[in-house]
């Protein structure tokens, strides 16, 4: 799912600056599994900016939501009520719910209160690494099921490069080489021979993000 | 011939050949290259200038690499993945052509973090062995990649490549050469060597796979200056394997410099004798001026005149 | 303790553990040892049930200290509640630290259930620690 990290509190109560009432929205999809925008979240985070706000004698009134999820039509409709006597919205969910409020509540300054960092797995509770960059096109089954893209910090296609020593990656010796966990699955699975064809180069000005923002249709359901 | 440069003569004339490197200016001062190219004249067949080598901003390998041919020496250019697209790639592979530079050796490139830019983007449009193919594909094509835009001209580049026995996963590294083979690559340049035992155990699986057949090897040396040294980059430098018992001769040493340019010395000389080995690599980055007394005391000068 | 008018009795809210706090304030008390003028307790089935957010809201509603009772981190009857009380309380301390609350004014005691004298002289350290912070600037105005 999507990952995301909380902004420093000092940033958002200067985006807060010049409200006086706001509503505080969290989302019960991706930032609440990574505990960064749940319902949770969205209490201690409302409990931190009114004392702050206390300290320098200009209360701020929070009204707090948690919808199950901000990124569709129907969800974001749930803070229409809300929305009388508020004059912004501070939302701790991904870019995603961010726009999509603000384009469900045109006159309304919608912020953001966290930063998407990166799709991943959770590995263990309280420890989340990056899997996937939504490159368009997944090549997963020649790589034994582990991303170079997302994985390797150079993104190669037919690595590894020379800087993979002892199966960790030359940049920082916590990260695994991807592609000695590609070799590696691969040998489990008796694919090897699968690296010795070459991956052509990727498709990225076309088929991935560099082609601009990229839409997804299906006619067949816009009936 | 594929691009009939300097090194590819001696290589397929079967003479044993050298090259070494040298590291551009962090900026445009060219009296730094002319200083360089003077220690290296005559004494290697080919120098190497590298590319913004471990992300740290220098002019541009293309006009370094002009500049050493106009003071009477033969560049290699480098390339790395990091920094280019292939836009950038192939306009400067034909401006590199245009400018004599008949060398280029293809590369992934030291990540960014490692540098003084570290908040640039990482391009990596292509890794060093697509790069290779798209090299090949412009001089036996002559089209662009993709096989489809005719180029106008000749691009003739001898086409080079890097490896690393030393890295991880080792049962692999052999394999991944065979794919730049491939690829296209006519010539590679190894990592700098110390572990003589794993290199043999390379170059034997390389062997078994005909790769030094398809392929010229250059191996990579660099002379230790001191144990400080030694110790450092056995630590620090993912890639690079050194054995206790050279640290050891180093730090037992009465000079650790005259120490260390024997044993680069006696591994030039155990390298040559091994079959599939076709030239030496020296890397002596800002060391320039010792390359001369390494080359002649391991036998290796004059440098073959070919035509 | 002294009272009267001019003397600042910190509001101090304790969340006691019903295994440790609660049998140790109720011995503090049968001992009539002097507690905390000031002083709310907030009984608790065990320290990990109190959510972090518990804390928060205590602070914003007019305490100047929180105090937590819990059992020694090997005695937890529910195995690992007063390890998780610990680590939520300090997560509260570095996110409040960001708006300058200071970290005094949050705190986790470990304790026995016949400990009566510890509780009474934790409180009473904690009054005089609060004293010299001053009440709280972060609690809504009433």
């Amino acid at each position: 799912m999507i990952k995301a990290e909380q902004k420093p509190i000092e940033e958002i109560l200067g985006y807060l600056e010049p409200y006086g009432k706001i509503i505080l929205s969290g989302c019960g999809a991706c930032v609440t599994v990574c505990h960064s925008g749940g319902e949770k979240e969205v209490a201690l985070l409302a409990e931190s900016l009114k004392m702050a706000r206390n300290k320098d004698a200009k209360p701020l009134e929070i009204v707090e939501i948690t919808p199950a999820r901000q990124c569709e039509p129907e969800f974001a409709a749930e803070l229409g009520d809300l929305v009388e006597g508020a004059e912004a919205i501070l939302s701790l969910s991904c870019g995603v719910g961010v726009q999509t409020l603000a384009r469900t509540y045109g006159a309304m300054a919608v912020l953001p209160g966290v930063n998407v960092v990166f799709m991943g797995e959770t590995v263990m509770h309280g420890q989340w690494e990056e899997r996937c960059q939504a490159c368009g096109n997944c090549i997963l089954e020649k790589t034994g099921g582990v991303c170079p893209i997302a994985r390797c910090a150079k993104q190669l296609l037919n690595g590894p490069c020379g800087g993979s020593s002892r199966g960790k990656c030359e940049i920082k010796r916590e990260t695994d080489c991807a592609w000695q966990m590609i070799f590696d699955r691969l040998k489990t699975l008796g694919q090897l021979h699968k690296l010795t064809e070459i991956i052509p180069a990727k498709n990225w000005g076309t088929e991935s993000r560099d082609m601009g923002p990229r839409r997804m249709v299906r006619e067949d359901l816009k009936v | 011939m594929k691009a009939g440069s300097n090194l590819e003569k001696v290589l397929t004339a079967g003479h044993f050949a050298l090259t070494s490197e040298l590291g551009p200016p962090k900026g445009n001062d060219v009296a730094i290259i002319q200083k360089k190219v003077d220690f290296l004249r005559g004494n290697v067949d080919a120098v190497n200038v590298t590319d913004n080598q471990t992300a740290i901003v220098r002019m541009a390998s293309m006009a370094a690499c002009s500049f050493v041919r106009q003071m009477g020496m033969e560049p290699v250019m480098q390339m790395v993945c990091r920094d280019r697209n292939r836009i950038a790639m192939q306009s400067d592979i034909m401006g590199a052509t245009a400018l004599g530079i008949q060398n280029l050796v293809c590369l992934t490139g030291d990540h960014h973090t490692f540098g003084n830019q570290v908040h640039a983007k990482n391009v990596h449009d292509l890794d060093s062995v697509t790069l290779i193919d798209m090299v090949r594909t412009m001089r036996d094509n002559q089209t662009l990649m993709g096989g489809e835009e005719k180029i106008d001209g000749e691009i003739k580049m001898f086409i080079g490549g890097a490896a690393n026995p030393f890295a991880d996963p080792f049962e692999f590294r052999a394999l991944r050469l065979a794919k730049k083979a491939t690829a296209g690559v006519d010539f590679i340049q190894t990592q700098c060597i110390y572990d003589m035992d794993r290199f043999r155990e390379w170059m034997k699986m390389v062997r078994d796979l005909g790769v030094h057949e398809k392929v010229y090897i250059l191996a990579g040396v660099t002379p230790l200056k001191s144990a400080g040294m030694a110790r450092y980059m056995a630590k620090n430098v993912a890639g690079i394997i050194i054995p206790d018992k050279l640290i050891d001769r180093m730090a037992k040493a009465e000079k650790g410099v005259d120490e260390g340019i024997k044993i680069c010395v006696e591994q030039i000389q155990e390298l040559r004798e091994m079959e599939g080995v076709h030239g030496i690599h020296i890397m002596a980055i800002e060391w320039e001026h010792m390359v001369g007394r390494i080359a002649e005391t391991a036998g290796l000068l004059p440098r073959p005149a070919v035509e | 303790m002294e009272t009267g008018p001019g003397i600042f009795n910190p509001k101090i809210i304790a969340f006691c553990c019903e295994q440790s706090g609660i049998p140790a304030l109720e011995m503090a008390e049968s001992a009539k040892l002097e507690l905390a003028a000031n002083l709310e307790v907030r009984p608790v089935p065990c320290a990990g049930r109190i959510e972090t957010v518990f804390l928060l809201q205590a602070l914003e509603n007019g305490a100047d200290g929180v105090l937590v009772f819990a059992c020694h981190e090997e005695n937890c009857q529910y195995l690992r509640g007063n390890i998780r009380a610990k680590s939520r309380l300090s997560y509260a301390q570095d996110r409040l630290a960001r708006i300058g609350l200071e970290k005094e004014r949050l705190e986790i005691c470990n304790l026995a259930a016949n400990c009566g004298k510890k509780f009474a002289e934790v409180l009473k350290d904690k009054v005089e620690q609060l004293r010299k912070l001053g009440p709280n600037p972060f609690s809504r105005r009433h």
